[in-house]
C-alpha cells in the first residue's frame, strides 16, 4: 500500500524520465525542448507533493476557524519562481531554434551536424 | 546607505539592465552598463576590505530574519569570487565598447549589454546570496542571459552553440533545484547556515545522499568538468569576443564557487568527502580533464577553440585543489580561480584584437601577426606564460600550491600530472607563437595593431596577472583565509 500512497512520486519519476530520455534521445530541436519542458514540469511537480499535508487546506487566516490543518505554502510558492523560469526558457529556446531554421534551413540535429562541418 | 551594500551591488545593475534596454541607443546603453559595472566593482572591493575587517556580514531582505527571510551572507569566500566577477565586469565592459562595435550590429546593441548586465547581475547575485533557491534563480539569470549573449556570435554556428549550452544548462540548473528541493523536505529550510545545522541529524536517510549526487551533477555540468564540458567549447568559439573573455573568466569560476559552497558549507567537509568520498570522483576527473583536454588543445586550428578545450583542463586544477579537502588544496583551487580568471581573460581579449583586425582567429590567418599587431601578440605570449606556469605569473603560483598540496598527501603522481599538463600547455601556447612569429605574413593584406580600447582592458590584464604573479601575498592570504571559513578551522 505504501508505494500506491506514494503515487505522486511515481508519477514524477515516471514524468522525469520521460522527459529526460526525450531531450537526449530526439534528434529534432523541438522535441528537445518538449522533453526539456516535461522534465522541468516533473520537478514542479515534486515540489508541490512535497508541500502538501494531508487534510491540509490553503494558509489564509479565517477566523472562527482554529485549529485548522495548512499545506506548506513555500515549496507552492517557489514553483511559481520555477514556472517563470521554465517559461523563459522554453521561450529563449524556441526563439534560438526559429533563428537555428532561418540560418541553416533545418532543425533536426544530424542535418546541423552536416551542415556546420 | 553602507550597511545597504550586501544588496545594492545585486539591485543596482539589476534595475539598471531594463534601463539599458529602453535607452534603445547602443551608446547610452554602454553608459548605462559601464556604470552598472563599475558600480558593482566598487562595492565589491569595499565589502572585501569590510569582510576581512569585521567577518561575515549578514544581510536581511526586507528586514525579515533568517531562517524565513531571505538572507545575504557574505563571508571571504563570497566577497572574494563577487570581486573577480565585478572586476573582470568592469575591464570587460570597457573592452565591449569597441570589440561589440565590431561583432554586432548595431540595432541589437541596446539589448546586448542589457543581456550583459543581467547576466553579471545574476553571477554577483549567486556569489553574495545565502539561500539556496535565491541560488537557482540567480543561476537561471546569468545562464538565461549567456545564451542569448553567445547566440548574438557572428557566425551562425553561434546559434546552435547557443542552444546546446541551453539545453545542457538547464538540465543542470533542474538537477541542482531537484537537489534543493529534496533537502528542503528533510530540513524544512533553504538558508545555508540553518541547512548546515540541520543536515547532519537527517544525513543517515537515503534522501540526502540522493540530493547530494543531484547537486554533485547538476553543479558539474554548469562547470564543465570532464567528462559534462560538451558545451563549452563551441560556446566560447562561436560566441563574440567580449562575450567570450567575460563569460570564460567569470561563470565556471562561479560555479566552482557553488561547489565549494555547497559541499564545504552545506554538506560539510566531513559528509561530502568521507562519507559520500566524493574526492574519490572528482580527482580521477580532474586529472583526466587536465591531460585529455589539454592533449585536444593540441590540435585545434582555431585558437579561441584551443583556449576553450584549455579552459576545461584549467577547470581540471581547480577542481584537483578542491578535491584534496585539505587547507593547502582548497586555497590552490580558490587562487587558480582568480589566476585562471586574470589569464584567461586577457587570452580571449587578445583573440578578440585579432578577431578585430583580421576577422578570423584560424592559425593559418595569424601568421606573421608577430610583427603586424605586436602589443596584440605580446599580450597573448604573456597570457600564455601564466597558462603555462612560467615564474613570476600568476599561473605559477597556483600550481605551486597546487603541488604542495598533493605532496602534503604523499601524492607525488598527482604532482606529476600537474606537472605534465603544465608540459602540454607549453605545446599548444606554441603552435600559436610558432604561427605568428615565425611565419612570414602574407605581404598583401594590411592589418595594423588593434585600437587602443581593447589593447587598455587586455593589457590591464596581462599586467595584473603578473603583478599578482610577483607579489602573490595579498591573494594567498586572502584564498588561505577563505578555504580556513570553508574548512571551518582557525578563526
Amino acid at each position: 500500500m505504501i508505494a500506491l500512497g506514494l503515487f505522486n512520486y511515481w508519477a514524477v519519476i515516471l514524468l522525469m524520465m520521460v522527459g529526460f530520455y526525450t531531450l537526449i534521445a530526439r534528434g529534432n530541436l523541438v522535441k528537445k525542448l518538449i522533453g526539456l519542458n516535461i522534465f522541468q514540469t516533473s520537478v514542479i511537480m515534486l515540489y508541490v507533493s512535497m508541500g502538501k499535508v494531508a487534510g491540509g487546506t490553503a494558509p489564509i487566516l479565517v477566523e472562527g476557524a482554529e485549529h485548522v490543518v495548512y499545506s506548506n505554502p513555500i515549496p507552492h510558492v517557489l514553483m511559481l519562481t520555477a514556472i517563470v523560469v521554465g517559461v523563459a526558457t522554453t521561450a529563449l529556446g524556441l526563439s534560438l531554434v526559429v533563428r537555428i531554421n532561418e540560418a541553416f534551413g533545418t532543425v533536426e540535429d544530424d542535418e546541423l551536424r552536416d551542415e556546420s562541418l | 546607505m553602507s550597511q545597504h551594500l550586501p544588496v545594492l551591488i545585486v539591485v543596482v545593475p539589476l534595475l539598471l539592465a531594463p534601463l539599458a534596454a529602453l535607452v534603445g541607443n547602443w551608446k547610452a546603453a554602454w553608459i548605462v552598463a559601464a556604470a552598472a559595472s563599475w558600480w558593482a566593482f566598487g562595492v565589491s572591493i569595499a565589502l572585501v576590505r569590510r569582510v576581512l575587517a569585521e567577518g561575515t556580514i549578514s544581510y536581511e531582505i526586507g528586514g525579515w530574519a533568517a531562517p524565513y527571510g531571505i538572507e545575504y551572507r557574505i563571508d571571504l569566500v563570497s566577497a572574494f569570487v563577487a570581486m573577480i566577477v565585478a572586476t573582470i565586469g568592469a575591464v570587460a565592459i570597457i573592452y565591449a565598447r569597441t570589440s561589440v562595435r565590431a561583432e554586432v550590429s548595431e540595432d541589437r546593441g541596446a539589448l546586448f549589454y542589457s543581456a550583459f548586465i543581467l547576466c553579471f547581475t545574476g553571477l554577483l547575485g549567486i556569489s553574495v546570496t545565502g539561500d539556496v533557491f535565491n541560488i537557482f534563480v540567480f543561476l537561471e539569470v546569468s545562464s538565461l542571459s549567456a545564451y542569448a549573449l553567445i547566440a548574438m556570435g557572428q557566425d551562425r554556428r553561434a546559434l546552435t552553440a547557443a542552444y546546446q549550452y541551453l539545453i545542457m544548462g538547464s538540465v543542470g540548473a533542474t538537477f541542482i533545484v531537484i537537489g534543493i528541493g529534496l533537502m528542503y523536505s528533510m530540513t524544512g529550510t533553504l538558508n545555508i547556515a540553518d541547512l548546515a545545522e540541520r543536515l547532519p541529524a537527517v544525513a543517515d536517510n537515503r534522501t540526502i545522499p540522493v540530493a547530494f549526487t543531484f547537486l554533485t551533477v547538476g553543479i558539474t555540468l554548469k562547470l564543465a568538468l570532464f567528462p559534462l564540458h560538451l558545451w563549452l567549447p563551441n560556446a566560447y568559439t562561436y560566441a563574440p569576443s567580449a562575450v567570450t573573455a567575460f563569460i570564460a573568466s567569470t561563470a565556471t569560476k562561479v560555479a566552482v564557487y557553488l561547489l565549494l559552497r555547497f559541499f564545504f558549507t552545506v554538506f560539510g567537509a566531513e559528509f561530502s568527502f568521507e562519507q559520500m568520498q566524493l574526492d574519490k570522483v572528482l580527482m580521477p576527473l580532474a586529472l583526466v580533464a587536465i591531460v585529455t583536454m589539454s592533449l585536444v588543445a593540441i590540435y585545434q586550428d582555431n585558437v579561441k577553440r584551443l583556449l576553450a578545450y584549455s579552459s576545461v583542463a584549467q577547470i581540471g586544477y581547480m577542481v584537483l585543489g578542491i578535491s584534496f579537502a585539505s587547507v593547502l588544496g582548497v586555497t590552490a583551487g580558490i587562487l587558480h580561480l582568480f589566476n585562471h580568471a586574470l589569464m584567461k581573460g586577457a587570452l580571449f581579449m587578445a583573440m578578440g584584437c585579432v578577431m578585430y583586425r583580421v576577422g578570423s582567429v584560424r592559425l593559418e590567418r595569424m601568421k606573421g601577426l608577430g610583427k603586424k599587431m605586436p602589443w596584440t601578440m605580446a599580450a597573448f605570449v604573456g597570457g600564455g606564460l601564466s597558462l603555462i606556469g612560467v615564474p613570476f605569473t600568476v599561473g605559477f603560483v597556483s600550481k605551486w600550491y597546487l603541488v604542495q598540496a598533493a605532496l602534503e598527501r604523499g601524492m607525488w603522481p598527482v604532482a606529476a600530472v600537474v606537472m605534465f599538463g603544465s608540459l602540454l600547455a607549453v605545446i599548444y601556447v606554441w603552435k600559436v607563437v610558432e604561427v605568428a612569429y615565425f611565419q612570414e605574413a602574407d605581404p598583401d593584406d594590411d592589418i595594423r595593431e588593434a585600437p587602443l580600447g581593447l589593447l587598455i582592458p587586455t593589457w590591464a590584464l596581462v599586467i595584473a596577472s603578473f603583478y599578482f604573479g610577483i607579489d602573490a601575498t595579498t591573494t594567498a592570504d586572502i584564498a588561505t583565509r577563505a578555504a580556513e571559513v570553508l574548512l571551518g578551522v582557525g578563526p
